[in-house]
């Protein structure tokens, strides 16, 4: 039972972080980016290319190049966010919402294939693998660094949330997300602030798919498909533009995931996780924490 | 050269405007007699070239063209994006392979069977979720095409990963002639492909277009836009379903690996890329796009991440698509 809660929260962390990054863009410009799962492999597989020419250097510290590699990770797929925001969704800024969605697709499709093209089609396996002395904390077997990962996650998810509570930038973004053409005119730099945004979500997909990398050992090109998907999940049930509800959401459906599983067999996990989120839909379509948006014409 | 220039400083202060009146090209392209143009080479195509393969490519060809005239319905009419519009493809194929095998009926007899499932699936995913915003239906459409996907591929009646095979041809017989049978799937598309560009401009397609240009407005004239949005996805669903019945007696097997996202999406790039909304853009488009493959065998690997640029290149230089619509109503 504890083993099957522990096993929930820490995928329900990786969950958590993906989907935040889903949660600030779609908060800010109304975007459901598509891409965003695919930032995640992006991530895993740089990480595995920074780790392939560290070589030597890995074996000695694993948790400590590990995260050396996580931090340069961040900025590198930040930056391909940034990139892809600037050619695939700048210019359809006020187009239809439809276009948008295609170009998020399109934009998904090039990073998946572009990376294939780049590293082939085969799962490749991570050179440094995370599995250690295990704990046992109430029954659930908890190993050191599961720990160190779920905490470098919160740590991520707190920061990120002293970010947009407390600085000059977290406002801007709040005020982007209530009304971008006043803040216009309030002299906000709309442009870069959306930049960054993207930034910042894309850099904790990237986090994400190196701890992912490093915990799993095998990472190939579509893996992000998947995870985009549940990080949606995750953002639907918290509530999708809603920091700390998407927190939330991630870990419960990390947690639904972990006894559904248990329960129904492994084969249909998947199918319980988006079964809940066409449920969720259904019935509170503005998630747990989310507050009810009235559409104005 | 010089008496031309001679000629353009007495040009009039409003010059009349040259060359945009309806060239022979564009009245041809917009022309009623199009379609029967389209279909005539469909029906010679055998004529030139009959080998097995040849046969083969072009009677995917046909049924991709009915899953993306289907697809056209809910994303080019009503500008609903479905990301997941393979599950429909695979809930026909299932449907009619699972009746016929275990009933042993032919394919033809189990397409009321297939249309009364894909009204079904099309009501319970698109009922939830069309009264939300546009964007989680797309969402949700793809995690439902993963559903269908996991599904057939767990349970023992749909054969598991391995699928369903031994599924009779069309009448009810093992093997048909590939040129018969060909033919006879270009029939049953020609009406699909008929009957869809009739729904579009029919009354419930002025109102699936109203819809897509400004769903508030529509709703304030008067039309009940969930059930028009509905009505779409359901239309979708049973065109999907129908070319699903096709591929089943085409390939006489399927099995969970024809129905993926990539599926899903290749249908939706052939829309785009044709033209959203227009019969003839998105019939060429899906042609193009099934064709390609055959002919640039040796850049597969760089066919996907085309597709996607070219995603992008379309949405932001040409959303209209490359044949678009223009309606003729005035």
């Amino acid at each position: 039972m504890s083993q099957l809660i522990w096993n929930g929260l820490f995928v329900g962390s990786f969950y958590a972080l993906v989907a935040l990054g889903y949660s600030m863009v779609y908060g800010v410009i109304k975007l459901l980016n598509f891409a965003h799962g695919d930032l995640y492999m992006l991530g895993a597989f740089s990480g595995f290319a920074m780790l392939g020419t560290m070589g030597g250097l890995v074996k000695s510290s694993s948790l400590v190049a590990l995260f050396v590699v996580l931090i340069l990770t961040m900025v590198a797929t930040g930056l391909s966010g940034v990139v892809i925001e600037r050619i695939a969704y700048r210019p359809l800024r006020g187009a239809p919402r439809l276009s948008l969605l295609l170009t998020a697709v399109g934009a998904s499709f090039a990073l998946e294939y572009g990376t294939r093209i780049v590293a082939g089609p085969n799962p490749k396996v991570y050179p440094v693998r995370l599995d250690g002395t295990a704990l046992n904390v109430l029954g659930a077997r908890v190993t050191w660094q599961q720990i160190a990962l779920m905490s470098v996650s919160v740590v991520l998810m707190v920061a990120l949330n002293v970010l947009i509570t407390r600085t000059r930038q977290g406002r801007a973004m709040r005020a982007i997300a209530l009304d971008p053409k006043a803040c216009l005119l309030m002299g906000i730099d709309v442009d870069k602030v959306i930049s960054r945004t993207f930034f910042i979500g894309s850099a904790l997909a990237g986090a994400a798919g190196v701890m992912a990398g490093g915990y799993y050992g095998k990472i190939d090109f579509l893996m992000g498909f998947i995870i985009g998907l549940k990080a949606f999940t995750a953002a639907v049930i918290g509530g999708i533009g809603n920091i700390p509800g998407t927190m939330l959401g991630g870990l419960l459906l990390g947690l639904l995931e972990s006894f559904g599983t248990h329960f129904v067999g492994g084969q249909w996990r998947d199918v319980f996780a988006f079964g809940f989120l066409i449920l969720f839909l259904t019935v509170r379509p503005t998630g747990l924490l989310g507050e009810r948006v009235t559409e104005r014409v | 050269m010089s008496a031309g220039n001679g000629a353009a400083v007495q040009d009039p202060p409003v010059k009349p405007v040259k060359g945009r009146g309806p060239t022979f090209v564009t009245r041809f392209l917009e022309s009623r007699h199009l379609g029967w143009a389209g279909l005539a080479v469909g029906l010679l195509a055998p004529f030139i070239i009959a080998t097995p393969y040849a046969m083969d490519v072009m009677t995917s060809a046909v049924v991709f063209v009915m899953l993306a005239v289907g697809l056209n319905i809910v994303v080019g009419y009503c500008g609903l994006l479905d990301l997941g519009y393979a599950a429909f493809f695979a809930v026909g194929a299932y449907t009619s392979g699972v009746l016929s095998t275990e009933l042993k009926l032919p394919l033809l007899a189990t397409i009321p069977a297939v249309i009364v499932v894909t009204v079904l699936a099309g009501v319970i995913i698109g009922g939830p979720t069309l009264r939300l915003r546009s964007d989680y239906l797309a969402i949700v459409t793809l995690g439902f095409g993963e559903i269908i996907r996991i599904t057939a591929n767990n349970l023992s009646i749909t054969g598991g990963p391995s699928g369903i095979y031994g599924i009779p041809g069309l009448f009810g017989d093992a093997s048909s002639d590939p040129v018969v049978f060909y033919y006879a799937v270009l029939l049953i598309v020609a009406v699909a492909v008929l009957m869809a560009a009739r729904l579009g401009r029919s009354r419930i397609g002025r109102a699936w277009r109203f819809v897509r240009e400004d769903e508030d407005a529509a709703e304030a004239m008067g039309i009940n836009t969930y059930k028009v949005k509905l009505a779409a996805y359901i239309a979708g669903a049973v065109w999907g379903g129908l070319a699903g019945v096709l591929f089943a007696a085409q390939l006489s097997a399927i099995s969970p690996a024809s129905f993926t996202f990539l599926q899903s999406a290749l249908v939706l790039m052939a829309v785009v890329l044709g033209g959203m909304g227009s019969t003839p853009g998105v019939v060429l488009g899906a042609i193009v796009i099934s064709l390609l493959p055959e002919m640039l065998r040796g850049l597969a690997d760089y066919r996907f991440f085309a597709f996607g640029v070219l995603l992008i290149i379309v949405m932001i230089a040409r959303p209209q698509g490359l044949w678009p619509h223009r309606s003729r109503e005035r």
